[in-house]
């Protein structure tokens, strides 16, 4: 009994200050709560919803249309399992608003048949769903029809066919927020779509779905098509792939997502170590003593143990509620991500777990430093400086038991065994790097601030190297919660800014013309002219598949596992061009770029991307064999291009040169600057009129679209480095409490020197204001080095630096941190000396 | 059988690779009740010999024994254990336990026994030194004087064997002094307790029955005097050159 009863007394004056340093992990408990509770919902979401977001039991789909002997198997399933089926063909296309005139490319999903079995379509009027398929009528997306200002009743004109609207879609089971602002839907009956759409070079799927009785499962009916499938080069997918591919996919997420918020705990777990190193320090007068008294070394590590698992526990326990609270914001935040709605019910499995991960993390921070308790000489209670002697095990053993816990937590989470020491390296590499920087950055400002500056602030920088000074432990959480912020916005920044339009550069594209047919080129390069536009660019596009490399077939290599090409490459449809001269974002990296050649040319010299050559294992002078509309091409390589997809240019993986494939069947992309709104739309409604197969982007309007998709991903991620920034300013006002006692002599003893509590205070402020400057500058700095290389290796795009983040942090950083430095100081100032110097302190 | 039992002891720290011994070949037994004062200037090796002789650090060279215990061979847990059966503790700067009250403070000895009645115990012992309406003030509620009738209370309660006391009056004025003084020798007498007193107070190494004289870590003087009924000779004590 005595153990417990004298950890309770003994932690009575510190039971505040301890619990605020604890509250540090709270919050990392609470990021890992959120995300596993928000993890569990989804599973569950994804369990209920599957059928519905998938529409149907089974899908056969392919590129294109069905040829016979995909009809015939499509028949056969419906015959063999008594399956109802439901047809639909995808593309996409222009839209116009007869009424409004308003134009803009859109997503057609053309319907025959009862689908969606499963889940339904919500549209205004409800019945709309039910009946626009016998009626020949159209479903617009909600969005859409507020943007040109549409309204049901109203038509929509799509391929040369006008369609009444028959009710406007507001939601679909299944389909993200960010689909739908990518490319917005549009329902039709397949019975009525214009043909045109389906011409040469138009890109569209078929599909066949289907609704199996039941008894019969998906997966066993795709099992046994699978091979006939194969032969015929359909797809197939049934609704537990899709299930176990969402989540996948967002398991991945929520599992980053936790990652994150295990950092923020990490973090205050680092601020819990700190936190009871000053508290072992504190304590050791009366840690001797009781030794001296006949406590022994286990029961005093106990006491102190148990203080801080108590602690722990409340931090945890704290941390949960935050985070089941925290949760309810989280499908908010994820939602225009989600194909289904989460529900925020509480699981108590992730809080448990987030209790036990932040309670097991509290303690083995907090017996780093804890285990020195054992070491405290009894001779410490008559001789202030004894001192223990030798070399203690115990902390390395327990490092090595935090580490080996990280990566097991990390392995759990990743599920990828590496993760077991590549995840604790990182930690311990970036922690590192972080506390060398801010030794660094220490050393500078120390070598840089004068002599003769006031002494105000040469002893609120002094503050920051008096022993026992926690200014490492703080730059590491504020610098590591500034750094991943800084990071995120940097890397935002530098993702947008080569896609950005620029203002006033007269040449830039702003418009795409696009799937021009050769007999349409002519007609539509006029009306483009007659609008005042100018043509700034056209390329033809020839369609074509790869059938060898260097004479093997591209089966047999798909054959073959040992072979390093990815199957993307070998079997997807290539839209090359042809010119005369490489363009302004490409650069010939490898041999020559050929511009003509005689039409008659047995190998053709192509130029092909960097990354594609790579993938397709092949270099300068290697052959490559094209089927042209049913024409072998033979190709050799004859240079190697790096290509600027960011920029928005029509852009190629393969590049031949003028004469071969002029007389190819091919279709036309052309570009043009609009320069306003108006123009733009303008020259859109007229090409959609007279050139209904013709689609136009705009690319201002894509832009805008990239940016708000970045703009959310980056919201997300941003919330998460949140908690890591709170976690930062929690272990200050812990760190700036805890070290009350030594603040409070120091005040003391300067006021009765004569100082006055104005001076008092701009010492403090010089403090705080340095460590927050400190702070912020090493995260800038690091954010800057990371952010450069994320851009220089991962992107591949120029870094460029968002000043405006850069002076946001310099600001805040140091503004909250003198703020929460001064609140946490704010009673010393207001006591007497003489009251201070009788008073117990601490 | 004398409680303490010092044979020998030499205490050598290596200090910037130089060998200091601030101990060397101290010899001495203290009687079961008897009251023996410590004195000597500062470094003559005082505080180290109270250290080596309670357990709290281990001596280069000699033996120490405790209440019939030989300290050499006992581990660090052992020594705490025996200290927690026999031995009692005053220091200078009086020790106590900020967080814990002046019932709590003096109840820990007991407590670390895993005794009953610790804090009746404590109450008692509290009261007889004058502070029986003080006992839910935590030590920065007390002055001096009493934070250390506190911890002569803590340093009793055990009914220790020998009790050590660094300094007990060093950071009392004279008259508070006198009264920790009194009361120390008080309860000395009525438990039985031998008394190791390290001071550089005259009067109170007077009081004791017997004066070791350290310097430069050697006894250069013992002397006898008398073992009972110093507080009747405290007058001429006081007034002979001790120290």
């Amino acid at each position: 009994m005595f153990v417990p009863s004298l950890a309770w007394r003994d932690s009575r004056k510190a039971r505040r200050r301890l619990l605020l340093y604890i509250a540090a992990m709270a919050l990392g408990v609470a990021a890992l709560v959120a995300v596993r509770s928000f993890g569990a919902n989804l599973q569950a979401a994804l369990g209920e919803q599957a059928r519905a977001v998938f529409g149907a039991d089974l899908q056969v789909w392919n590129w294109g249309r069905f040829h016979e002997g995909n009809e015939a198997l499509v028949d056969s399933v419906v015959a063999a399992y008594g399956a109802e089926v439901a047809r639909e063909v995808t593309t996409s296309s222009m839209a116009l608003f007869p009424e409004s005139g308003g134009t803009r490319l859109v997503q057609i999903r053309a319907l025959r048949g009862d689908f969606p079995f499963y889940g339904e379509i919500q549209t205004t009027p409800d019945s709309a769903a039910a009946v626009y398929q016998a009626r020949g009528e159209a479903l617009a997306d909600a969005a859409l029809m507020l943007q040109y200002d549409a309204e049901v009743g109203d038509s929509i004109r799509i391929g040369q066919r006008t369609y009444r609207i028959a009710g406007r879609l507001d939601g679909i089971t299944g389909q993200t927020d960010v689909e739908a602002l990518v490319g917005p839907r549009v329902y039709l009956p397949l019975d009525a779509l214009d043909p045109g759409l389906l011409g040469f070079g138009a890109r569209y799927t078929t599909s066949a779905y289907f609704r199996l009785p039941e008894g019969v499962t998906a997966d066993s009916v795709l099992a046994e098509i699978r091979p006939r499938l194969t032969a015929m080069d359909l797809r197939g997918a049934t609704v537990s792939e899709m299930e176990g591919d969402w989540g996948d996919a967002l398991g991945d997420l929520t599992r980053f997502l936790e990652l994150v918020g295990f950092v923020a705990l990490l973090l205050g777990g680092l601020g819990v170590a700190s936190a009871i190193s000053v508290y072992v320090r504190q304590k050791a007068e009366t840690v001797a003593t009781l030794r001296c008294l006949g406590a022994t070394a286990g029961q005093t590590l106990r006491i102190y143990t148990l203080q801080t698992a108590v602690m722990g526990l409340l931090g945890a326990l704290l941390g949960a509620a935050l985070g089941v609270a925290v949760q309810q914001a989280l499908p908010r935040v994820l939602g225009p991500f989600l194909p289904v709605e989460v529900a925020t019910r509480l699981v108590w499995e992730p809080v448990l777990v987030g209790v036990g991960v932040g309670v097991a993390v509290a303690l083995l921070f907090a017996l780093l430093p804890l285990v020195r308790v054992r070491r405290i000489p009894p001779l410490r209670a008559i001789r202030a400086d004894a001192e223990a002697r030798g070399f203690d095990v115990w902390p390395w053993l327990l490092g090595a038991v935090l580490l080996a816990g990280v990566g097991y937590f990390a392995r759990v989470q990743t599920g990828d065994p590496r993760a077991v020491w590549a995840f604790p390296l990182g930690v311990l590499v970036a922690f590192g790097v972080l506390a060398l920087a801010a030794k660094l950055v220490q050393a500078l400002v120390r070598l840089l601030v004068p002599r003769r500056a006031p002494y105000v602030w040469r002893q609120g920088l002094a503050n920051l190297y008096r022993p026992g000074n926690q200014t490492l432990v703080l730059l590491l959480t504020l610098g590591l919660g500034t750094f991943l912020l800084t990071t995120l916005g940097l890397v935002e920044r530098t993702l947008l800014a080569p896609i950005a339009l620029p203002a006033e550069e007269g040449a830039r594209p702003d418009l795409v013309l696009f799937d021009i047919q050769s007999d349409q080129r002519e007609a539509v390069r006029a009306l483009v002219r007659e609008h005042g536009l100018p043509v700034l660019e056209e390329a033809p596009i020839v369609p074509m598949r790869l059938t060898a490399i260097n004479g093997r077939s591209t089966e047999e290599i798909r054959m073959d596992t040992t072979a390093p090409q990815p199957t993307w490459a070998l079997t997807r449809q290539y839209r090359s061009t042809y010119r005369g001269r490489t363009v302004e974002t490409e650069q010939v990296t490898a041999g020559r770029f050929v511009g003509r050649v005689p039409a008659d040319t047995a190998v053709v010299p192509v130029s092909v991307e960097l990354d594609l050559a790579n993938d397709l294992a092949v270099g300068l002078g290697d052959r490559l064999t094209w089927e042209v509309a049913g024409r072998a091409v033979e190709t050799a390589v004859a240079s190697l291009r790096r290509v600027d997809w960011a920029r928005v240019q029509p852009n190629f993986f393969v590049v031949f040169p003028e004469g071969p494939l002029d007389d190819a069947p091919q279709f036309g992309i052309l570009m043009t600057r609009a320069g306003s709104p108006e123009r733009s739309a303008a020259l859109q409604r007229a090409a959609v009129e007279r050139f209904p197969n013709v689609s136009a982007v705009d690319v201002s309007l894509v832009l805008g679209l990239v940016e708000g998709i970045l703009d959310r991903v980056a919201f997300v991620l941003q919330f998460m480095a949140l908690f890591s920034v709170g976690t930062g300013l929690v272990v200050l006002a812990g760190a700036v409490r805890i070290a009350r006692l030594q603040r409070i002599e120091e005040g003391v003893l300067l006021r009765t020197l004569g100082a006055s509590r104005g001076q008092v205070r701009r010492i403090l402020v010089a403090e705080y204001l340095f460590l927050g400057l400190l702070a912020a500058l090493t995260g800038i700095a690091l954010a800057a080095a990371a952010g450069w290389g994320l851009a220089r290796f991962v992107f591949e795009t120029p870094f460029v630096v968002a000043w405006g983040w850069v002076a946001a942090t310099l600001l805040a950083v140091p503004a909250l941190t003198v703020v929460v430095g001064l609140a946490g100081s704010r009673g010393l100032l207001a006591r007497p000396p003489l009251d201070v110097l009788r008073a117990e302190v601490g | 059988m004398p409680v303490l039992d010092v044979h020998d002891l030499t205490k050598t720290f290596t200090s910037g690779g130089r060998a200091l011994t601030v101990l060397d070949g101290v010899t001495l037994a203290v009687e079961p009740g008897a009251t023996v004062a410590v004195v000597g200037p500062s470094g003559s090796g005082k505080t180290t010999l109270l250290g080596l002789c309670a357990g709290l650090d281990r001596p280069t060279r000699g033996r120490v024994a405790l209440a019939g215990h030989d300290l050499g061979p006992m581990s660090e847990d052992a020594r705490a254990a025996l200290r927690a059966r026999h031995v009692g503790f005053v220091f200078q700067s009086f020790r106590l336990i900020p967080t814990l009250t002046a019932l709590e403070n003096a109840a820990v000895p007991l407590e670390l026994r895993g005794a009953r009645g610790a804090r009746k115990a404590a109450a008692e012992l509290l009261g007889r030194v004058g502070l029986g309406d003080r006992l839910d003030h935590y030590p920065s509620q007390l002055s001096g004087g009493e934070q250390q009738r506190v911890a002569i209370a803590r340093a009793f309660i055990g009914r220790p064997a020998v009790l050590f006391a660094d300094e007990p009056t060093g950071n009392l004025d004279d008259d508070t002094s006198l009264r920790v003084e009194d009361l120390l020798f008080e309860l000395n007498h009525e438990a039985g307790t031998a008394l190791v007193v390290v001071t550089h107070d005259a009067e109170l190494a007077g009081r004791c029955g017997r004066v070791i004289r350290l310097r430069g870590g050697r006894v250069v003087d013992e002397r006898e005097r008398g073992g009972e009924g110093e507080r009747e000779q405290r007058p001429l004590a006081s007034g002979q050159p001790s120290a």
